[in-house]
């Protein structure tokens, strides 16, 4: 019989507390292992060389002063990777992007790299390494881009891809408004910020066996990957994941890992690769600048009879379905009877984009939830209240298409309405704005072994990283399911080679699938564990009920036999069956998708455009909140990565196509000194597609903050912003524009 | 016989029509009935489709019955962050 995943409302014990973290204590004594900190005996030093040129065809590459250079073990280029991608047009991509094959596609691509005695030999390398380039023109702007007549990457247009969502009559809901806003807004691109670099050790074998100790979000996706793209059997790579220092997104794609096991493999030793910042920023995956056109209209009672937005998002030189999250994300959280959306991915030569928390969700939020502002102030009614009049709720057809279940954006923005910020005083200069957010969330493949140790202390092995406290999370599940406390329960990541195939953590999956696996490899367990007890007792294993972290012997005629605990039964295995376990491997569908609705309180400096966030409040559901902390955590993070997004960070390009603000100091992400206290209050609507009713909560709170901070700052200025980040000069040119108009 | 809605590129591919009906019990035979019945249809499935039942997103399990009288989405398969 399959595992029942459907939801039953229950007491909790454990779920819902809130234990110290286990791994709190090595975090912040240095004793944590991340991924530069893996080391191997004989281990070389990789460094890449990246094209200094936005566009340039490579017309050859001689590598020989390089490799006579005493000390260097190994010199690779793409022929050093050959495409073992079957024709799979991603794949190739992805081995395009971690050596350029015939052009550089961007500032910072790799064209080559060295593997070492000493990082100062792997340095003098590179420079030794000559790249015959002819330099071609360029285009890193999404509307130029799509321009006739704009420098072109690939054979066949910049345009890489159209979707579309929708349903209705647009065009007949726009002729029954009374009330229309149209706008184009405008977002740059931003990176994760993840204060961790990629960082690996990569050991390849004579005998074609390799290991990588790695950071990511998914070992077992970068040993496929790596793989494939290697030529190797999956089952010969060992992948091990190291703690991780920040992902949101950046550390589901592959970047430096192959090269690191192709320098291995032709050095025959241990490669360790380590990227700078500035190789982060202008190699890694940062998240797409945008180009939104926005139309929405309502009738002056308030209810929004058409709405459309056609999205161009950049997805660098190869294509992604970026725009398209963005088009079936915009709308997601009103009852639309008319309502279209359209997205472009576009190719420009900047770094491939990659996913970031919520992708592209929070770029459509804020052109759409800025206009639904305005619209609403049009007509004179509250926003809040406005939003409410268009609400989705549990059977609403969906802007992207199907019903929804029971859902929380209705009660996250009735929790706002009544919520004290709103009712707070505001001071000089200092605007209040609100928005909404959605991400869908989903589940994937997942495995979990559950070992119970002779002393009925339990082990949990899954194969999702940590990335947000899943650890502490999955030993609650356990805790729960089990009936035992959690102090007796630690959970682990194990390698590819112990445990079944795990999809990675993205998608707000992480707690949501492994605490399924959790639970259906706890069930199985008590089963076992009622076996062991009725052999024990003697008795038919119908007889052996489990309650309350104990086996009970249920019947009058059982009535003088104690129950017995997990460790007395533990205690006994060895003469019972051996070994007690319970194992799981699932494909956990069903998660419930997630809205948040944000306030935000901005004050503006007037003379010089500087922002300053004065109160900051986040409402979400979370489905049921297994160890709320993290949940507000999860909540506090996206909302401080969303101001970052609004007000300061952006990658700038100069004429040359080369990214001028590789680092943190001229690409500044906030700290805590620039944040307030950002308050948070977690709703409960629970899944009915998980078993303690749990949604991730990982992403959206990243969707609100662009809309709602640009929201504050137009009503502190009195000027509708249209342009993230909203960088005190851009405040600034606003002001004056509005001024000369 | 259950109804299949298609998202707006989806329906291209399909010759233009939002909407399909197909003899399937389940989502492994959707897709291979859709494949079979539109031909342009099969990079997409190939490349990875999420089938929304009634609101539940079902990205990976083909052995998912599709309810006679159920609302059938398809929608493509999603990255996250």
């Amino acid at each position: 019989m399959g595992f029942d995943q459907s939801y039953s409302a229950r007491k909790f014990k454990s779920v819902g507390t809130r234990p110290l973290r286990p791994d709190g204590v090595d975090k912040v004594t240095g004793r944590a292992r991340y991924g530069a900190d893996f080391n191997m005996p004989g281990q070389l030093v990789g460094r890449v060389l990246r094209s200094p040129h936005a566009h340039a065809r490579i017309r050859g590459i001689d590598t020989s002063k390089a490799e006579a250079l005493k000390g260097v073990k190994a010199v690779i280029t793409a022929a050093d990777l050959p495409d073992h991608t079957e024709g799979d047009s991603e794949l190739y991509n992805i081995l395009d992007n971690c050596m350029a094959r015939s052009k550089a596609f961007y500032d910072g691509h790799a064209v080559a790299a060295v593997a070492a005695v000493d990082a100062a030999t792997a340095r003098k390398a590179l420079k030794l390494i000559e790249v015959d380039y002819e330099v071609l023109p360029h285009v890193t702007d999404v509307d130029e881009a799509m321009k006739p007549g704009a420098p072109q990457l690939h054979e066949s247009s910049n345009m890489a891809n159209r979707s579309e969502y929708g349903h209705g009559d647009v065009d007949a809901g726009f002729n029954q408004a009374e009330v229309i806003v149209e706008r184009t807004y405008k977002t740059e691109q931003t990176h994760q910020g993840y204060i961790e670099p990629h960082a690996c050790v990569a050991s390849v074998n004579g005998d074609g066996t390799g290991d990588l100790w790695v950071c990511t979000q998914g070992h077992f996706v970068y040993r496929q990957v790596c793989a494939s793209l290697l030529g190797m059997d999956v089952s010969k790579l060992r992948v091990t994941s190291s703690e991780i220092g920040g992902g949101f997104g950046g550390k589901t794609h592959v970047w430096a890992e192959p090269v690191a096991l192709a320098l291995s493999r032709k050095a025959g030793r241990p490669v360790k690769l380590v990227m700078t910042r500035d190789e982060v920023f202008r190699a890694s995956g940062p998240t797409s600048a945008t180009s939104i056109d926005v139309k929405i209209g309502a009738t002056r009672e308030g209810k929004i009879t058409a709405a459309s937005a056609t999205l161009r998002y950049t997805c660098g030189p190869y294509v992604g379905m970026w725009a398209e999250l963005g088009a079936m994300t915009a709308f997601a959280p009103y009852d639309l009877e008319n309502v279209k959306t359209v997205g472009f991915e576009v190719l420009v030569n900047r770094p491939k984009v990659a996913a970031y928390r919520a992708p592209s969700a929070p770029m459509a939020a804020f052109a759409v939830e800025s206009a639904v502002d305005e619209l609403a102030r049009k007509i004179g009614m509250d926003p809040v209240e406005f939003r409410i009049a268009n609400v989705a709720s549990e059977g609403t057809k969906s802007s992207y298409g199907p019903v929804y279940g029971p859902i929380g954006i209705g009660p996250t923005l009735e929790a706002v309405r009544d919520h004290p910020h709103m009712k707070a005083p505001l001071g000089e200069n200092q605007g209040r704005g609100m928005a909404c957010g959605f991400w869908f969330n989903f589940g994937g493949q997942t495995c979990t072994d559950l070992n119970i140790g002779a002393d009925g202390t339990v082990t949990i092995a899954v194969g999702t990283v940590d990335v947000g406290g899943s650890r502490a999370s999955l030993s609650l599940v356990a805790a729960e399911e089990l009936g035992i406390p959690y102090e007796q329960v630690k959970a682990v990541v194990a390698d590819t080679s112990t445990l079944g195939y795990n999809d990675m953590t993205d998608g707000s999956r992480g707690t949501f699938s492994s605490s399924m696996a959790t639970i259906s490899a706890a069930r199985n367990a008590i089963t076992v564990m009622r076996e062991r007890a009725a052999q024990m007792w003697d008795i038919p294993v119908g007889d052996v009920v489990w309650e309350e972290g104990h086996a009970k012997a249920k019947g009058e005629k059982h009535g003088n036999l104690p129950p017995l605990s997990v460790k007395e039964i533990a205690e006994k295995a060895g003469n019972t069956g051996g070994p007690i376990a319970g194992h799981s491997e699932i494909v956990a569908d069903g998660a419930g998708v997630s809205f948040a609705t944000h306030i935000c309180d901005i004050e503006v400096d007037p003379q010089t455009g500087a922002t300053r966030v004065v109160r900051y409040t986040v409402v979400q559901d979370a489905g049921k909140a297994v160890h709320p902390t993290y949940v507000e955590g999860q909540y506090q993070g996206g909302a401080a990565q969303g101001i970052g997004w609004a007000l300061n960070e952006e990658y700038i390009y100069g004429k040359d196509g080369r990214l001028q603000n590789p680092g943190f100091l001229d690409y500044r992400i906030p700290v805590c000194s620039d944040l307030p206290m950002i308050d948070t209050q977690i709703l409960e609507i629970p899944n009915p597609n998980h078993p303690y009713g749990i949604r991730g909560v990982g992403e959206t709170s990243i969707v609100p903050p662009l809309a709602a901070i640009a929201n504050a700052v137009s009503n502190a200025v009195g000027v509708r912003m249209t342009h993230i980040p909203m960088s005190p000069p851009r405040i600034l040119a606003s002001l004056e524009a509005e001024k000369g108009a | 016989m259950v109804e299949v809605t298609l998202w707006g590129t989806l329906g291209a591919a399909a010759g233009g029509k939002d909407k399909l009906e197909v003899e399937a019990k389940d989502i492994r035979e959707l897709f291979r009935k859709l494949a079979e019945q539109y031909p342009g249809l099969e990079p997409y499935i190939e490349q990875g489709i999420a089938v929304a039942i009634d609101g539940v997103i079902y990205r990976d399990t083909w052995s998912k019955e599709l309810p006679q009288d159920a609302e059938i989405f398809l929608l493509p398969r999603l990255a996250g962050g």
